[in-house]
């Protein structure tokens, strides 16, 4: 389900490929095997995670260092780990996804409490995103923050000034016809003309998003095109002059093009949250502890910052940073940008449809 | 015995028939009648006069009426021709026709995307003609284009084949009696053709109205067709029940244009296509 959140992750072409492999490799043994199998319980560990969203030597430094077995299996969209898990035909131990999914599951008591006074490192976590994540944990007792970032505009300097993206009006700039990317997720979307309304991201008031819509239907012949995977590539080639993204999704495209920028517009934004959290399946609690635990740890962290290149809320690697990546804004929002941003929070189900006709409507326009 | 063991060879295509046709229509149909928790229900079928599916099925009907007749303006002349060569390697001409279709149908939609971009292949020479970049990509025109594209092959071989069927010495009686080439192409070439059009145009016509995938590639998600909406309902917004339920209305429509198009078909031609 991309329609309504498109966290982007760095995997690309490949997460495809992995994924039909870890379903054969995976889903295999786990059907013809007794789902609790002695010889495995104790030592091993079944870890569900974004495609290529953690490094491997990080995996073989924790089985050297405590002897347990970790087998990891990766997944492209929240809405398809949702369907995985749910499916109960592997008993996953340590789970890592995005803030509204984590609220979801544990609205659905499939959450197990994490004991943090078990761990040495979970002190290296910011306490401004461990603050942000009550949204979706209000006691911050079944998660824990893994990579954060923002929503904002991927822009081409040499056409749009740093000046005009300062605010989500540029969006809306006749001087930009054709050259503007939308999401083709309703949620994303919505949040430029939310803001600029003054309304919050997470309004259910459905007048207000009636007045959203209003504002991108006269948004729309501005617009290039509503795209989801393709926009960091639309934009490196050079087929728009600005696109809304996640700031993941713009490191990427920086990567492939360093003339592009990005930025935050001041109304505020959306923050997102990647967190770990363990699920009921869980068979050894205390050996998913210890994994969240080393993934706390300076070392780990870094190897995992320096794979992913995401925000990372850890102190310690952020300490260790050269100067020029500390102040990096596209990874590293300044707090001043994280003050006006906010988690999504899950829309109830009147909302969900709502949302679901108002984007029908939009793009029917 | 012998007789049943001739109807046993078409076993294996009445388990096809019944596992893939009328098993999933079957759930369609139950889908499309039920609420979500399995009441009885008109509503996803009239959900159809909703402005916004009006407008998204009108479009549809629109663009694949449209890709429909350009197809049959590019196609006819086109088999004629194709039909009046008289050279040794005239199957090859054909091939070449079809040779396209052996690629992938998205991949072939995705160079498109390429080349009509804003800062695509096309654009690049007109920027470089002095004539400023052109919105090429993410338009009603860009989709039926694609599906024009996409879908030519199937209007040009069923009246390639029609065409081939007339005997020339039909043709030269014709002559010999005094009719002009006009006459000969209105009184004698077109009526024995139709069955031919006819089948070439359920062959665009049906799969044009229900595409999707050519309007979210080259329509840069600005183009809703009915299509469009009924697979944001499967697999986006998770609602099922309408999703059928416009499928149903879709069917509908498929079922009509076919039967409208049977009535001008005299020889049974374009039925055999089904």
């Amino acid at each position: 389900m991309r329609l309504f959140y498109n966290r982007k992750k760095s995997a690309k072409t490949s997460v495809c490929f992995v994924l039909a492999a870890a379903l054969f490799s995976c889903t295999f043994p786990a059907s013809c095997a007794p789902k609790t199998d002695a010889g495995t319980t104790s030592d091993s560990l079944v870890v569900l995670n974004y495609g290529k969203y953690l490094d491997e030597t990080v995996i073989r430094m924790f089985e050297e260092e405590t002897g347990i077995d970790v087998k990891l299996e990766e997944y492209e969209s929240p809405e398809e780990m949702y369907t995985k898990f749910k499916a109960g035909s592997i008993s996953y131990d340590v789970v890592c996804t995005s803030d509204y999914m984590i609220q979801r599951l544990i609205s659905e008591g499939e959450v197990n409490e994490i004991d943090f006074s078990h761990f040495s490192y979970y002190e290296n976590l910011d306490p401004d995103i461990i603050e942000a994540s009550k949204i979706f944990d209000p006691e911050s007792k079944y998660s824990m923050p893994y990579f954060y970032g923002t929503l904002g505009i991927l822009y081409n300097p040499a056409i749009v000034s740093p000046e005009k993206v300062k605010t989500w009006k540029v969006l809306w700039d006749e001087n930009f016809r054709d050259s503007v990317i939308m999401q083709n997720s309703v949620r994303d979307t919505f949040v430029p003309a939310l803001r600029l309304l003054g309304y919050d991201i997470n309004t259910e008031n459905a007048d207000e998003l009636s007045g959203a819509l209003e504002l991108l239907i006269r948004q729309k012949p501005i617009v290039y095109a509503y795209y989801v995977d393709e926009t960091a590539d639309e934009m490196v080639a050079g087929n728009a002059a600005m696109a809304l993204v996640y700031s993941g999704e713009a490191a990427y495209a920086k990567e492939l093009n360093d003339e592009l920028a990005y930025s935050v517009p001041e109304e505020g934004s959306n923050l997102w949250i990647d967190s770990w959290f363990i699920p009921k399946s869980c068979r050894n609690q205390e050996n998913a502890e210890k994994f969240l635990d080393f993934l706390c740890r300076g070392d780990a962290a870094m190897l995992n910052f320096e794979y992913v290149w995401y925000g990372t809320p850890n102190l310690e690697v952020i300490a260790q940073l050269d100067e020029e990546t500390r102040s990096d804004e596209t990874i590293f929002p300044p707090s001043e940008v994280l003050a006006d941003c906010k988690v999504f929070q899950q829309y109830g189900q009147e909302t969900t449809a709502l949302c679901s006709y108002l984007w029908k409507k939009l793009k029917s326009e | 015995m012998r007789r049943l063991m001739r109807q046993l060879l078409a076993g294996p295509y009445l388990v096809w028939i019944a596992g893939f046709i009328i098993l999933p229509v079957g759930v369609i149909l139950y889908y499309a009648f039920t609420t979500a928790d399995g009441a009885f229900t008109f509503a996803h079928i009239a959900a159809i006069a909703d402005p916004v599916h009006v407008k998204s099925i009108l479009l549809s009907l629109k663009l694949g009426l449209s890709c429909t007749v350009v197809c049959l303006l590019l196609a006819y002349p086109l088999a004629m021709i194709l039909s009046s060569f008289r050279f040794r390697h005239q199957s090859f001409v054909v091939f070449l026709f079809i040779l396209p279709m052996w690629m992938n149908f998205m991949l072939r939609i995705l160079s498109w995307r390429l080349i009509l971009a804003n800062s695509g292949i096309i654009n690049a020479l007109l920027v470089r003609l002095g004539f400023g970049p052109v919105k090429l990509l993410n338009t009603p025109a860009t989709v039926v284009f694609g599906m024009v594209y996409d879908f030519l092959p199937f209007m040009i071989l069923p009246i390639y084949n029609s065409m081939t069927r007339i005997k020339d010495d039909i043709i030269e009686a014709a002559r010999d009696l005094g009719a002009g080439n006009l006459t000969i192409l209105a009184k004698i070439i077109f009526p024995l053709t139709v069955s031919g059009i006819i089948s070439g145009i359920i062959m665009v016509f049906v799969p044009a109205l229900t595409s999707f995938v050519i309007s979210d590639l080259l329509g840069g998600g600005k183009v809703l067709l009915i299509g469009n909406v009924i697979e944001q309902e499967f697999m986006q917004g998770t609602n099922w029940n309408l999703g059928s339920g416009l499928s149903v209305v879709l069917m509908i429509f498929v079922i009509a244009s076919m039967a409208v198009m049977n009535i001008f078909d005299k020889d049974g031609g374009g039925a055999a296509v089904w």
